[in-house]
């Protein structure tokens, strides 16, 4: 049989991921001694990290020096509607200076202050301009940054090589199972410790700024392998991707336009934000224009502009006054830093968008406004995992950065996640790494169960006829896009459930064309299984949730419930069934508590 | 608007032999290239290989050449081309052919293994570092590199003379040799390097390179002139001023 022929590498940690997670994990992971892989289905450098554009959040205090961790805590879990695990916001906003000094230190070169500091920019939900940047295009520097680092420790890279399933030995963890892109054929990787840094969902849906490569694989690995899911009913819709023409809808717009002074605007011209701020922000917000635009320079006479509210809040203001007939001739609002800042400064600070808009939509930014509206964007929920070590449920499992759940709780603050993958990316490969190399004795591999998961990814070539799995795909972006987006409602979440069964049960008979080599289409029908699953743990987690709350916003339960406050929901899989359970928040010590009390 | 009708000729075929294949695909206002050939592979040909990653122009996966110039498919907008009119595209011809659109770019990845890594000088007192934006300018414009590998593409070098591969390193991997000599806070020197092993007088300034740079980097003038200029400096001291007499810079 030819699926009985596949290569083994065998390693204490592997690390499914080469963002920045993955990558700070391998490499830490290395440090410790352990033997590393890094895997990653595109090529190396390629995944989502590099189309990061804002910034990265960290409490250097550079700008303004009154920053520390505890205001950037108190941000985050404010902007997180305190669903957030405390303890991972805690050590997220404790660590990330280290972390972002040390990219400094292997080569990075953020844009600079007058005195020769790192400079740091202004985003929503951050107190005061926090994030480490260079130009638009922080991800770029920080993922050749990371992957330097990683080729100096000679750290073994595995690209365009996709994980389909983790393998078991007894219920314990053995490996994993994989296919090379280019040939086809199938690879096992036997490891002691498995970090799981694959990233988002985005995929799930139709607009969407997120790559190919976001069809939820580690989700659903982590959810087949028996580890739990929390919070996966939030998903974040930023509220500024491209609209027009219609092949670019989704493309980002990042919000470090609005941190530079871009405003947003209603057909009719009005800065219409001010309309929309939710009584927790309101003593910090801005209540007229002026103010607004005085805070640029002045931070002690003038309060926050109100465009720079978090996501969610934007998002579902932008969904607002599109509703309401008062949107931009292609269905989204306006966003105007053409009549705010001079041309040079725009093309200065915001390069890649100025660039974006002129070759895709042939729109000068700094001469006109952009059209936008919201667009899927991140997975606040993911793998539960601990706090300090990022272990997931099952032992010898490991999960950092998007794919993981619980730092962002019900909405993640913009720079927020280049941030978590450095902090928790670093914790993860450590951890991993002392495990790894405290189990004693080898791991064993089930030549059955590869057997039988080979057989049946092979079988969509051997219909003679069947479904296309492209137009699977689609389908499933239409049900998620209409059915379980930015507004939400029983009526249409149920029938969401529906159709994703019965998209299940299409994708079994899908059939591909050709042979294994570089098939896009077989790659598809592969990645058809976790793109179902996370579609429907998604939508079943909203249905639980029967409150609104950050990015989920239930039009049947408009008001956020005390109940909830104090809940995760959480999916599990056994023996095949999907379970959807409540289960509550870990409680916050007290002194954390008061730091959210107090007004500073 | 109106949807307008065109021909994707597109390169299919692996290693061992392909021919081109035509494809009508309907195209509306604003679809770039890659939009074209992802529709032809969703309703027509499932299995026709391409990469891409970002479709913005950020990730540098998505390079062919079209009608014969390199470009990145995901920037090229159908507009460039009169409605009606057959648009070919192929893979990258200077790196072995995969499959369809696909190329082992794994060349470009070997060399990245040889480059000496960043070496940093201490820190100041505080733990930090401290540089002035006008000095970092330089270098943040070579780490603007997305790795499309376009300008290894053009590259005569290595494009007409496959056996310069095992000692050039390729204009993609200067930016990256300047960019690390150029650091504020580096510490090491791999002139001696890029003059004994990677090739770096190879390089007759053709400017190809820079040509088709979609980051729009001064890889010649900005990066190779420079760090031959150094070379010069440092190995033929005397001849340093016709050098630079010759090839017009300071
Ligand atoms: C356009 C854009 C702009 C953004 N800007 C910012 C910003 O300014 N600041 C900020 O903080 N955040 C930003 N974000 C969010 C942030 O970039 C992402 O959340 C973050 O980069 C995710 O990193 P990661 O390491 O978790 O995963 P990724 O960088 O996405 O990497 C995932 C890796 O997993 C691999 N992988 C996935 N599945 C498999 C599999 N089955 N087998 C093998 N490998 C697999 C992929 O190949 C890839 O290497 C932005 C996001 C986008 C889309
Ligand atoms: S300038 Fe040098 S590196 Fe660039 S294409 Fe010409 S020969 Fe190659
Ligand atoms: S230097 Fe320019 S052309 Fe060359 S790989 Fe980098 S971005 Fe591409
Ligand atoms: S797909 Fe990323 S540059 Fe074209």
């Amino acid at each position: 049989m030819v699926e009985n022929e596949y290569e083994t590498h065998e390693f204490d940690v592997i690390v499914i991921g080469a963002g920045g997670a993955g990558l700070r994990a391998a490499i830490e992971s290395s440090a410790q001694g352990a033997r590393t892989a890094l895997i990653c289905k595109s090529l190396f450098g390629k995944a989502h990290t590099v189309m990061a554009e804002g910034g990265i959040a960290a409490a250097l205090g550079n700008v303004y020096p009154e920053d520390n961790w505890k205001v950037h805590f108190r941000d985050t879990m404010r902007g997180g509607k305190f669903l957030n695990n405390w303890r991972m916001a805690q050590l997220h906003a404790q660590e990330a200076p280290t972390r972002v000094l040390e990219l400094e230190e292997w080569g990075a070169l953020f844009d600079r202050t007058e005195d020769g500091h790192i400079l740091q920019r202004d985003f929503g939900g951050h107190r005061y301009a926090r994030l480490a940047h260079v130009g638009d295009r922080t991800g770029l520097e920080m993922i050749r940054t990371l992957q330097q680092r990683a080729v100096r420790q000679g750290i073994d890279v595995f690209m365009e090589c996709t994980i389909m399933r983790l393998l078991t030995d007894g219920d314990r963890l053995s490996g994993a199972l994989a296919y090379w892109r280019e040939s086809g054929k199938f690879v096992v990787f036997k490891a002691k410790a498995i970090v799981l840094a694959t990233g988002g969902i985005g995929k799930t849906y139709k607009i969407t700024s997120n790559s190919w490569e976001y069809t939820g694989d580690g989700h659903s690995l982590a959810l087949w392998a028996g580890a739990d899911l929390i919070d996966m009913e939030f998903v974040q819709f930023h509220p500024t991707g491209m609209v027009w023409p219609p092949s670019v809808r989704g493309i980002l717009v990042t919000e470090g336009v609005r941190g530079d002074g871009g405003t947003l605007k209603n057909a009719q011209g009005e800065r219409f934000m001010f309309k929309y701020i939710p009584e927790l922000y309101r003593a910090e917000t801005a209540e007229t224009a002026e103010e607004a635009d005085r805070w640029f320079t002045d931070r002690s006479a003038a309060r926050r502009t109100p465009d720079l509210l978090p996501r969610d809040e934007v998002a579902r203001a932008i969904n607002s006054e599109v509703k309401a007939g008062r949107g931009s001739p292609h269905g989204g609002v306006f966003l105007d830093i053409a009549t705010r800042r001079d041309p040079e400064y725009i093309k200065r600070r915001l390069p890649s968008m100025y660039h974006q808009f002129k070759e895709l939509a042939g729109v000068d930014i700094t001469q006109e406004p952009m059209e936008v509206g919201p667009t899927c964007h991140y997975a606040m929920g993911g793998v539960r995992v601990d706090a300090d070590t990022e272990a997931a449920t099952i032992q010898g499992l490991y999960a950092a950065g998007e794919v993981a759940g619980g730092m962002h709780g019900a909405n993640r603050l913009g720079g927020n996640s280049l941030s978590d993958l450095l902090v928790f990316g670093q914790r993860a490969g450590l951890a991993a790494a002392r495990y790894a190399l405290g189990l004693t004795g080898g791991v064993r591999i089930d030549a059955h169960q590869v057997e039988t998961l080979a057989r049946e990814a092979l079988e969509p070539f051997e219909r003679s006829d069947g479904e296309n799995p492209y137009a699977i795909h689609q389908d499933l972006q239409e049900c998620m896009q209409s059915l379980v987006g930015i507004i939400r409602i029983e009526g249409e979440l149920k029938q969401a459930v529906d159709k994703i069964v019965a998209l299940e049960d299409r994708a079994k008979k899908v059939r591909v064309e050709g042979h294994r080599q570089y098939n896009p289409g077989w790659h598809l029908a592969l990645d058809l299984k976790s793109l179902l699953a996370v579609s429907k743990c998604i939508t079943l987690a909203a249905l639980e949730r029967k409150e609104s709350r950050g990015g989920h916003t239930r039009d049947d339960y408009p008001k956020s419930d005390p109940h909830f406050a104090k809940i995760n929901v959480v999916l599990r899989q056994k023996k095949d069934q999907l379970g959807v359970a409540q289960e509550p928040l870990p409680e916050m010590p007290e002194d954390l508590r008061q730091l959210l009390e107090e007004k500073k | 608007m109106a949807a307008s009708e065109y021909t994707m000729r597109i390169w299919r075929g692996d290693a061992s032999g392909g021919a081109f294949c035509d494809y009508r695909v309907s195209v509306e206002p604003g679809m770039v290239v890659l939009d074209a050939i992802h529709r032809v592979q969703a309703t027509q040909a499932n299995d026709l290989a391409v990469r891409w990653n970002c479709k913005a122009g950020k990730c540098g996966s998505c390079s062919a050449e079209v009608n014969g110039r390199p470009r990145l498919t995901c920037m090229t907008r159908m507009e460039l081309f009169p409605p009606g009119e057959t648009i070919t595209v192929t893979p990258m011809r200077t790196f072995p052919l995969i499959r369809d659109l696909v190329t082992d770019v794994s060349f470009n990845f070997g060399t990245a293994k040889q480059v000496p890594p960043f070496q940093p000088k201490p820190k100041e007192p505080d733990g930090t570092y401290r540089m002035q934006q006008e000095d970092i300018d330089r270098v943040q414009e070579f780490h603007k590199c997305i790795e499309c590998f376009l300008c290894q593409n053009v590259c005569h070098v290595i494009r007409d003379h496959p056996e310069h591969k095992k000692h050039f390193a390729g204009p993609r991997m200067f930016v990256r040799y300047a960019a690390l000599e150029m650091h504020p806070l580096d510490t090491d020197n791999r002139l001696e390097l890029l003059k004994e092993k990677m090739g770096l007088e190879l390089c007759n300034i053709t400017k190809c390179c820079t040509e088709v740079c979609p980051e729009s980097i001064h890889i010649t003038d900005n990066a190779i002139i420079p760090l031959k200029e150094r070379v010069v400096d440092a190995y033929y001291d005397p001849l340093a001023r016709v050098f630079r007499k010759l090839t017009g810079t300071r």
